[in-house]
């Protein structure tokens, strides 16, 4: 009861906070609608949906971003948090009845799970395309379907090669090698000296999936074709699978019960020198004083490239979708117009600290990209990025074949000796038929 | 005009005043409750298990086709294999060692009622909290285990205890039993303290040795209680999946996938909703035969009386 009076006490408050100060919104509002293309509908409100935070800074910029649209624009904007693996249940079911939240911040293939439940954002997206450099082509993918934007680009989180700099050098490389068969001799060089590489084969959701599909894709691999006709039964993934063996072999034991969080520790506890991992990893380094040393050698750099000859890589991708439920969709575009303006954008991705890489390419020039050489590879991660299911389309499919670990797994049962390459191989193409049915 | 409500009077008060009425309308709220909180939620799963629905998006009827995929798909049967084998092996140890403990407890012993409460602890503590603790113990790189055999110049380098198949599944066993034991044990000196102690004290003055008192007064007397501690101990462990989920999440390379966390894994992250329900249909069979067992094996009195 007493909570109830509370709440309609504050609520009350805010009412009469802005029934105090109408002209100065008024005059703001048209101030910056002279800037903006879209116009929000009179007396609109929205709510985001948005995956958890990782990074303070991030999510305090965007909140700041955010007020700031409040306050031009009088729309207000709640934002609603879910941790990053519940947003895709509760978006698809927002999705498919019609209520809940009216936007939402999402990952990896989700609007094209529902892509007909949502706002078509051409109009926003080529405009916001033109104004700062072009959308990165991986990015792209994840937002549009035949030619028109179902979702809004938003960043991908960079994964890159976190290694100890003195160990490197101690094992014989001067510079960290950028092709695959240089890394493999590097890794081995580190396992001889004692201090082994090490990535995940175990069900880790995004270092897991990251490098199982950086391994498939630097061999040329594919899980399906441009039809979406399963095509993993190749040469070029056998390749892979050889070349994850030989890895696997240089690392340290355990690799294969890895979680997402294994390597990080390993590597903050000094028993692993080199690990793919977001610049997350650095930062807990820095804060922690007992790390302060190690975080002083940590370098960073891409993932090598393959036979295929240039750098392609997972990431994790984040796109911002509309509803069609929504009742203000040129309130919702408007905010989003106004997150992507450069002021407002360039605030956010600093807030980020290199951990959102943006999905324009004006963007990249922003300064905290050289602000530390340590951020400089995540800086290429849009630029490598390529969309999950490659080469086929994204939907459900796609979205199914990560969900349930079949790259990991593929990677793993070979790698452990398990199966066979050739039937480790023949059972991913199962299974990965049976989403693509 | 006026008899009509004179008579639904009549008949409401009729109804009311029945034996039968009136404890049918005792009942109607708990019915209401089982009908929508345990049948709907049951009948919708099997029902989702023959449908191709994804999250949020209505299916279609597909008939057996999810079963037919799963007959063909080895991680479902690894997932079976590791449930049966899970379920067994951990069943007989909390049952093997939580009677034990309770025989101990039920003796005489200094400060007994702290022991009993200490007992209890795992089976207090939250799972996933106990499960983290494990995850650091069985940790490939920093367990306690390892690195105290380490230190004792046992072995030279870390145990791998969730990374090869054999030690993961052994692992996660050990964790569960550790969980479990309390239950059974409680609930086995609950059962053990209904037994007079007259009956053994007669068996003793004819001469029958502690291990005949055992198996001929004391473990026909607890039957009855062993059967419902089993059953559930049992149905716990099949369904187990916060465990699983925490330490492994069904790795290495599904060696510790329960059906439980497989179903999980295809319906909500993967969004294959009829699928996941499919594989959470296909545990019934399993659960049904346990509890059948329980009750027709080990609850039939004649066993229990020696006569009749």
């Amino acid at each position: 009861m007493s909570i109830d009076r509370r709440k309609l006490l504050k609520t009350g408050a805010a009412i009469a906070a802005v029934s105090v100060l109408p002209t100065p919104f008024v005059r703001r509002a048209s101030a910056q609608a002279a800037g903006m293309t879209f116009t929000p509908e009179e007396g609109a409100s929205l709510r985001l949906l948005r995956w958890v935070p990782f990074v303070a800074g991030e999510e305090a910029a965007w909140n700041a971003n955010t007020q700031a649209f409040t306050e031009a624009t009088g729309v207000q904007v709640r934002i609603d948090q879910e941790s990053w693996e519940d947003v895709r249940p509760k978006a698809a079911v927002a999705a498919n009845v019609g209520s809940g939240p009216d936007m939402v911040m999402s990952w990896f293939d989700d609007p094209f799970q529902y892509p007909d439940k949502l706002v078509d954002v051409t109009d926003l997206c080529t405009m916001l395309g033109e104004k700062n450099g072009g959308w990165y082509d991986g990015l792209r993918g994840y937002g549009e379907q035949d030619g028109k934007f179902i979702s809004t680009p938003l960043c991908a989180i960079g994964n890159a090669i976190c290694y100890r700099d003195s160990h490197v050098k101690a094992a014989g490389f001067d510079t960290f090698p950028t092709t695959t068969d240089e890394f493999l001799k590097l890794c081995q060089a580190l396992k001889e000296k004692g201090t082994p590489a090490g990535f995940p084969f175990g069900k880790a959701v995004g270092d897991g999936n990251n490098f199982a599909h950086w391994l498939l894709w630097s061999h040329g691999g594919q899980t399906v074709n441009e039809a979406g006709e399963v095509a993993i039964n190749t040469p070029e993934t056998a390749a892979a699978i050889e070349y994850a063996k030989q890895l696997y072999a240089s690392f340290i034991p355990g690799t294969e019960s890895w979680l997402d969080i294994n390597n990080n520790r390993a590597f903050l506890a000094g028993d692993v020198s080199l690990t793919a991992n977001g610049v997350s990893l650095y930062y807990s380094a820095m804060k922690d004083d007992a790390t302060k040393e190690l975080a002083a050698d940590i370098r960073t750099a891409i993932l090598p490239i393959g036979p295929i000859g240039q750098s392609v890589e997972l990431h994790q991708a984040s796109t911002i979708s509309i509803f069609q439920h929504c009742k203000f969709p040129n309130a919702a575009k408007a905010y989003l117009e106004w997150m992507y303006q450069a002021d407002h954008m360039n605030a956010w991705i600093e807030g980020a600290s290199a951990y959102c890489c943006p999905a324009l390419k004006d963007f990249s020039k922003n300064p905290v990209w050289t602000s530390n050489p340590i951020h400089e590879p995540y800086s290429k991660a849009s630029g490598s990025l390529r969309p999950n299911g490659y080469a086929g389309p994204l939907g459900p499919a796609s979205a199914g074949t990560m969900a349930d670990y079949v790259l990991v797994d593929m990677f793993a049962e070979a790698v452990t000796g398990q199966r066979s390459t050739e039937d480790a191989i023949r059972n991913a193409e199962r299974r990965i038929g049976r989403y693509y049915r | 005009m006026p008899p009509v409500p004179e008579k639904r009077a009549s008949f409401w008060r009729r109804f009311t005043e029945s034996r039968n009425g009136l404890g049918f309308l005792f009942m109607l709220p708990a019915a209401v409750f089982l009908l929508c909180f345990l049948t709907y939620p049951l009948g919708l799963g099997v029902w989702l298990g023959f449908t191709d629905a994804r999250i949020g998006r209505e299916g279609v009827w597909i008939g057996l086709e999810n079963y037919i995929w799963l007959m063909d798909d080895p991680v479902f049967w690894l997932s079976v294999f590791n449930t049966l084998f899970y379920t067994t092996i951990a069943s007989v140890l909390k049952f093997g060692l939580g009677l034990w403990l309770a025989l101990l407890l039920n003796r005489h012993l200094p400060f007994k009622n702290l022991f009993r409460a200490i007992i209890l602890l795992p089976w207090v503590v939250p799972t996933v909290l106990s499960a983290l603790a494990f995850w650091w113990i069985f940790d490939s790189q920093f367990s306690i285990i390892s690195w105290v055999l380490i230190k004792w110049g046992i072995i030279s380098q870390p145990i791998n205890f969730l990374g090869d198949p054999w030690t993961a599944r052994w692992s996660v066993i050990a964790a569960n039993v550790w969980r479990g034991i309390p239950f059974v044990a409680i609930s086995l000196l609950a059962g053990l303290q209904t037994i007079p102690q007259s009956l053994n004290e007669a068996a003793a003055i004819d001469g029958a040795t502690p291990w005949q008192r055992f198996t001929k007064v004391t473990l026909p007397l607890l039957t009855p209680i062993i059967a419902v501690v089993m059953t559930f101990s049992v149905l716990f462990t099949f369904t187990d999946f916060q465990l699983i989920y925490v330490l492994t999440r069904g790795g290495p390379v599904n060696a510790t996938h329960l059906m439980a966390t497989l179903s999980f894994q295809r319906a909500i992250p993967g969004g294959q909703l009829g699928e996941g329900a499919a594989i959470a249909v296909a545990m019934i069979p399993f659960l049904l035969a346990a509890i059948l067992f329980s009750f027709f094996g080990l609850q039939r009195r004649k066993w229990q009386q020696g006569a009749d």
